[in-house]
Order: structure tokens, then sequence, then C-alpha cells
């Protein structure tokens, strides 16, 4: 108990400097910070609201674990952007251009996602391994690849209707798309979400949550994985091939990434469109380090960056400028790091010397029956 | 040596880390003009007291004085203010730059905001002449040899100001002409009245430069010596210490069963240097065989070869009768052969890991750490609390981060999993090396009962104590080479320290 009173330190230090931060911004632009926040939360805690910030929130848990992956390993894959954008235009293209039973059609889909950011990711990955190129550097031009890849493919090949205005693949038939999930706020006794769908594809972002715990930390493979990211000289010795973990790393982690988009293709779009959205594999990074690439603790970043953006839209209608929010994001990541950085090394160095001091009187103890 | 004017006053500099005291009431001073080798094991301390003088690491305790006055360094920059310079070990120079960028890189000269580079020239060409040190200034890095880069480093320093410049390890990156050549050139430097503080482990070198010798080991001064005054024997006496508990082994358990054989290995460096020159050997079940020789002479890259991680460029080795050329590390750890590495912080530990997970390192897809693809989290706990129990860890508890431990509880750990496992070979690479006595004494007696029990072990160790009392058989490593075998019964130190310092059985006389 005590010690998940002590991981919260962090996280809540590093919220009371964001909010103090955002509330300066707020004075300095004339407006009443009290009044700020008061509206967004009313406005952020309607059912409405609350199925909108899960929809938001689905897409950045399931980028923000992508990237946990490789940081796990101490590969930084930046390329969760293009991963996910390439994954779900061949999704949808997939997905589009057959009708089969409901499960079959939405797993061929999930395959397809999973398939195209894994073997995208896996470029970067065999970069590596064979000639030695950051993972960093191949990512970031990995995705500007993906977008020209996307635009040329979009327009020659994967769109539906050759005279449209608007570029997209053929829509999904209703069996390729993810059920919402409103019966659960009236289940639950809440009043329906309206004119808002809650994603079925909620479901999978558990599932994903679940596969990288299980994989991380209890699996034999997820402990060569961290002991990998840890010490690698450690690992190497132990029988850890480094350039295996790096291959399996990367496709994990595009794997994961290739299902980011598919929360927005079969949900609300049904078809993978020239204004898909996107930054979600970059907003991804920071709910990764807001979540300190744990479990729960990314799904709570990335809840908090959806709240934050839902709640966000009603400080528009009041003149109140809704930067705020994104200013409020930034420096919450930027404090999330830091005071994660400044508790841990305390809590290291708190440990460090309670076990030096059970460990000296171990030793003594011998000595002392002797004399 | 009279009027030895200090240039530099280390008293009692005490710095410890996490499970480490890498420095203990170390004394150092340096007089000015003279060539000043601080010598001692890996590990023993030296580049922590450098790190200490540089300003890298700020002491726990102690005093340092530079020119007679104390100095409280926060950086290596204030460091550089105190006219103190380094040169690392590895180089840091931009390759794609030219030597004068790379000179004046971090200080450059400018004439209001615009860089003026022929000011620098001048004063590098001056250096240049006045030392001895002949490069280029316009020549691009990338295309200067390793002694030429060293010279840029040495260059770098000067040009900044320094008056006293630490080494550290100079010469382990060189080939001999280039040794010889940094030797001279170390002389000018002195000739000019300049200091030099000089790191090594290589009893020859030292003796040949040096003007005095101060002998570090186990994180403190043990003595300061004249060249004149002791030869390599002696030294390397003094850096390994022998008052320690002598291990013996009783009867030979030495069967006829080959356990391991290695047949005419050579391998080389990444800058394509031979590292191992047509090394063989075997081991027999129920047999220690001892490798001797002063670090740095191919030890490493031949324990890295038996364990599959170091590529070889001929040669072979087998496993209970079957080559093993093709396995990989992890195949040849799960069929037996166990590994207590050199540096158990860099290549035997995950020092923020529980020490159950430290426990399964090596051994994570076997019972009873793992089960199918799974962690076995309680088998694996329970095994822990068996080596915590059988080793006499000093722990709280399995659940302890591995850093919290001290150096010789780490080390047993480590033995502890490797010796749990039941191996069948088992390279250990200095066992003992920075634990205390009774820690030493209790992984001799389980090395003993395990050859009796029919182990086969490869002993690397610069412990000579160490090396005579366990092994069956004594081989000597010089320059990526055996260039002995020796009878541990009949062996004495000064004959093994005559081998170890390639001067063979001449020396030993």
């Amino acid at each position: 108990m005590r010690k998940f009173l002590l991981s919260l330190l962090a996280p809540v230090i590093a919220l009371i400097f964001a909010f103090a931060v955002a509330s300066l911004a707020l004075l300095a632009t004339g407006n009443d910070p009290l009044e700020a926040y008061s509206l967004m939360w009313s406005f952020g805690t309607t059912t409405t609201s609350i199925a909108s910030m899960v929809n938001r929130a689905i897409p950045l848990y399931i980028s923000a674990v992508a990237v946990a992956i490789g940081f796990q390993m101490g590969l930084f894959n930046i390329g969760v952007e293009g991963q996910y954008l390439l994954a779900a235009m061949f999704a949808g293209w997939v997905g589009g251009n057959i009708v089969v039973w409901a499960p079959l059609h939405i797993t061929i889909i999930l395959l397809v996602a999973i398939v195209v950011g894994a073997l995208w990711a896996g470029i970067a990955g065999i970069l590596k391994t064979a000639r030695g190129v950051s993972e960093v550097i191949s990512t970031i031009m990995l995705n500007f690849i993906a977008f020209s890849v996307i635009a040329y493919l979009l327009f020659n090949y994967f769109r539906d209707d050759p005279q449209a205005l608007n570029l997209r693949t053929p829509v999904l038939p209703e069996s390729g798309l993810m059920p919402n999930l409103n019966f659960l706020f009236t289940f639950f006794g809440f009043t329906e979400p309206r004119g808002t769908e809650m994603e079925g594809f909620l479901i999978v972002a558990i599932a994903v949550g679940v596969f990288y715990y299980l994989l991380v930390d209890r699996t034999r493979f997820g402990f060569e994985l961290r002991s990998s990211g840890m010490n690698p000289g450690s690992a190497l010795m132990a029988g850890v091939n480094p350039n295996r973990m790096i291959n399996a790393t990367m496709l994990i982690s595009g794997g994961i990434a290739g299902l980011v988009g598919l929360s927005t293709l079969m949900g609300n779009l049904g078809a993978y469109t020239q204004d898909f959205p996107r930054q979600l594999g970059f907003t991804g990074i920071a709910v990764a380090l807001l979540g300190r690439n744990n479990v729960i603790g990314m799904a709570l970043g990335a809840l908090l960056f959806g709240f934050l953006d839902r709640s966000a839209l009603i400080l528009d209608l009041n003149d109140i400028p809704k930067e705020v929010v994104q200013i409020m994001q930034g420096v919450i990541v930027l404090a999330v790091v830091i005071a994660y950085e400044v508790v841990n090394r305390w809590l290291a160095r708190r440990e460090i010397k309670a076990a030096a001091k059970a460990t000296k009187e171990m030793e003594e103890e011998p000595e002392a029956m002797a004399a | 040596m009279t009027d030895r004017v200090l240039a530099v006053e280390m008293t009692d500099i005490t710095k410890s880390f996490p499970g480490v005291l890498a420095n203990e009431d170390v004394d150092l001073s340096v007089a000015e003009g003279e060539i000043h080798a601080v010598i001692g094991e890996n590990g023993a301390g030296k580049s922590t007291l450098m790190k200490i003088l540089y300003g890298m690491q700020a002491p726990d305790e102690g005093t340092i004085k530079v020119h007679g006055s104390e100095v409280h360094f926060r950086s290596p920059k204030d460091a550089i203010d105190a006219e103190v310079g380094m040169v690392h070990q590895h180089f840091m120079l931009a390759d794609n730059l030219t030597v004068l960028e790379n000179i004046v890189l971090g200080a450059e000269p400018h004439s209001g905001i615009q860089l003026d580079f022929s000011q620098a020239r001048v004063r590098i060409k001056e250096l240049g002449e006045t030392y001895g040190l002949g490069v280029d200034p316009d020549a691009l890095v990338e295309t200067l040899t390793v002694g030429s880069r060293q010279r840029v480093e040495i260059l770098k320093v000067l040009y900044r100001g320094a008056k006293i410049l630490i080494l550290d390890e100079p010469t382990s990156v060189l080939v001999p002409q280039e040794v010889d050549e940094l030797f001279s050139n170390l002389k000018e430097i002195k000739k000019e009245g300049e200091t030099v503080i000089f790191i090594s482990h290589k009893l020859d070198e030292v003796l040949t430069v040096a003007d005095i010798i101060t002998v570090m080991r186990d994180g403190r001064t043990v003595a300061t010596v004249h060249p004149e005054d002791v030869d390599t024997k002696q030294l390397a006496e003094l850096m390994v210490g022998s008052e320690l508990p002598t291990p013996e082994t009783t009867e030979s358990t030495v069967t006829d069963v080959v356990e391991l054989s290695v047949a005419g290995l050579n391998a080389e460096n990444e800058y394509g240097r031979a590292v191992l020159t047509d090394i063989s050997f075997e081991i027999h079940r129920g047999e220690i065989v001892g490798i001797a020789g002063v670090e740095g002479n191919g030890q490493a890259e031949l324990i890295d070869a038996i364990m599959g991680i170091h590529p070889l460029t001929a040669g072979s080795i087998s496993y209970g009768g079957n080559s093993i050329d093709d396995w990989s590390t992890k195949q040849r750890r799960n069929a037996g052969i166990g590994i207590i590495p050199a540096d158990r912080h860099r290549q035997g530990l995950l020092l923020y890991s529980p020490l159950w997970e430290n426990a399964m390192l090596g051994h994570q897809t076997t019972e009873p750490f793992a089960s199918g693809p799974w962690i076995n989290r309680s088998g694996a706990r329970k095994r822990t609390a068996e080596i915590i129990d059988r080793f006499d860890v000093k722990t709280p508890g399995p659940d302890v981060l591995a850093a919290a431990l001290s150096g010789g509880n780490q080390q047993k750990l480590v033995v502890g999993r490797e010796m749990s496992a039941d191996p069948t070979t088992l390279i250990a690479a200095h066992p003992t090396r920075g634990i205390d006595v009774g820690a030493q004494a209790a992984i001799w007696d389980e090395l003993r009962d395990a050859r009796a029990a029919g182990l086969g072990v490869l002993l690397v160790s610069a412990d000579l104590d160490e090396l005579i009392g366990l092994s069956d058989t004594l081989l000597v490593m010089y320059g990526g080479e055996i260039v002995a075998a020796l009878d541990p019964q009949e062996v004495t130190p000064e004959v093994l320290g005559g081998y170890m310092t390639g001067l063979g059985e001449a020396a030993a006389s």
C-alpha cells in the first residue's frame, strides 16, 4: 500500500505543476482559471463526453503500448505514425473488398493491419541489425516514405470511386464494423451518450494491454527483452541474441502500431480517407512517457489526454483559448518525466540504504553472538 | 628528488558507489615535471581516482590540492581552468572534422563573432614543434592512424593550457612502435616542465617511462616506488597482493574424459588486429585449468570465444565430444557451460532488478525459472532463496535490488547462480576479485567441491596464489598466445611473473 502511494507521488506532483503553469497561462490571457476548470469538469463528465474521451484514448493507448515495447528494449520506434496509417489503409482496402461472416471479417482486418504494421517496422529492424542504422533515423524516414506510398496507392489503386473528390478506400460493409458499447451506459444506469458511440474497439485495446503486460512481465521473451534494454552486456552473456531481440521487438511494436487506426476505421469512419486522423503515433510517445511504460499508467495517461482533448471543446464556446489544454498536455509530459526521474532516484537510494542497513545488521549478528 | 614541488596532492580520497567502495583513503602526491604512473588491476580504483582529479566525479571524502591550493572541481571545465587535462582511453574526436577543428572544438578562437582559425593554426604548429607532436592541422581525423589520433588528443589538452596531463591507459590501443613514439612524446612533454600522470596495468611499460610509480589495489594505494628499485615481478606482487589466504586443492581428481577442447583458436579485434593466436588446450572432467596473464593479453576474448560471443577467424571448440562452433550462446549455456564473468556489473547482473530476476539471468529458459514460454515466478523466488541460503548471500530477501548488495554478496549470488545450475564446465573469470576474505574462501571451497564431483573449470585470474593453489594445469597467456604450460605444484609466483611479462624463463631465474 505504502509502495503504491509512493508510486503515485511523481504523477501527482507533475499534474499539480502542469495545472499551475496552465493557470498562469489563463491568468496571463485575462481568464479565470477556476472558471475554466469547472467548465471543463462539468462538460467533460457527461456520459457523451466520457464516451468521446474513451474513443480518443483507445488509439492513444495502443500507440503508447507500441512505443513502450520498444522502450523496454532500449529501442525508440518513432515510426508508429507511418506504421499505423499504412496498416489502416491496407486493412480498410482489404476489409472493404470482402463480405464474410462478421467475426471472420473483423479478424481478417485486424490481421492485415498487424502484418502491414509489423513488416513496415521490420524494415527498421533489419536496417539496424544488418547495417547498424539507428532505428530513430530509419523510423522517421520510413514515416515520410509511408505518407508518400499511401498517397500514391490511395490515388491510383485503392480508391473506391475514381470520380469522387474525397479519396477513400471502399466503405466497410456492416460485417467489418465493430459494434458500439453504448449499452454499457444504460446497463449501469447512466444516460446513454447522445451523438457519440463508444467504440467497441475498446475491447481490442484492453486485450493489447493484457498482451503487453503478460509478454513483458511474465514471459521468458519479455525477460530477455528487458534484460537487453537494461544491460546489453549481461544479456549477451546470458545467451540473449541482441539482433534477434531487435528484430522481434520491432515486429511486435509495429504489429501493435498497426492496430492504432482501426478503432476509427472500424468505428465512425468505416473507410480509410484522406483526412484520416494523424499524429496519434507521436502523441503515443508522450503517453508512453507519461505512463512510464506501465500497462495501467499508460491507460490513465491516454484517458487523461482524451479527457483534456474532449473537455477543451467547451473552452472555445466560452471564449477561453483552448490552446491552454495543449500547454497543459506538454507540461504534464515534461513534468512527469522530470518528476519520475527525481522521485525514482530518491526511492532507489532509499531502498539501497535500507537494504545495506539490513545486511549490515545481518553481518554483525554472528559476531555479536560470538562476543 | 629532494625538492619535490607538488603539482597534485590528493589526500584521504574516499568514493563509494552502490555496492562498491571504489576508493578508500587514497593518497597520491605527484611532483611537478615528473611522469607519475598509477598502476593496478582493473577495478583497483585507478580510473575512479583520475575521474575525481579531472572533476568528472566528486569524492565522498578527502581533499585535492593542485599546485598547492585546495580545489573543489565540479566539472572537467573547473579542472581545465586549473590546468589539469585528461586524455581518455577511448578517443573523443569527430572523424569528419580536421585536426585543427577537433583541437579547438569547445574553445573556438574568434575575433568578434567570426571564427578565427589562423591564430589557432599557428599555435598548434608551435605546440607540435615544442613537444614533438607533429600532426598536420588540416588533415581529416578519419585519415589518421591510431597513434596520430592520440597525439591529437594530447595536443587538444595542451592547447587548453594543461600543465598536468592525465593519460588513461594510453597504450592499450597502440601497437609497439606507436608505444615507443608515445613514450618519447611524453619525455618531451616532461622536458618542457609539464606533469604527466600515466595510468596503466602493463608493468614493463611503466618501468620504462615512469619516474615514480604508485600502486593501487582494492581501492587503496598500497605502495609508491621508484622504477630503479623494483622489477616487474615485485610490481606484479604489489599489484596482486599476496597476503591472502592460500587456496589449496587436495589430491588430483583429474579424469581422462575431455569436457571442453579448444583447438587452434585465432581471433581478431574490431580493428583487425590479432587478439588470439593458435590457442589450444583441453579441460578434463574434474580438472581446473588456470589461465595466468596480465589483463588485456587475450583472456577476455578467449572467454567470449568459448561463450560464442567473439567470432573466430580459425580454430574449433568442442564440448562433450561435439563441435559447438555453430551453437548460440544460449545453446552453450543450456548444455551446461556456466560462466562467472570478469565484470559482474557489466556482464553478470541487472543492477536495478530484484535478486530473483538476477538469479535467472542466463538460465531464463530452464527449470525452475521457466515453464514453457512463461516465467515461473514462485520457482524463481524459491531457487533464489536456496542460493541465498547455500552461498550465504547477505540480503533481506530475494526481492531486493542487486544494486543494494555489497560487491562480495553480488559475487556470491553470481557464483551461486552458476553453481546451482549444475554445470559440467565452468568458466570462472576472477571469481574472487574485489570481495572479502571470508567470501573468497567460501567460493574456493565451492570450486573445489564441484571439481571433486567432476566439474571442469577454466579459471582466469590475476590472483597468482589463487591460480597456483587451485589449478591442476596452469597456462600463461601473453600477447594473445599461450606462452607456457606449467605445473602448479612446482611453479613459484616469480617464475609465473616472468612468463606473464613476456620475458620468459630468463627473467624468472
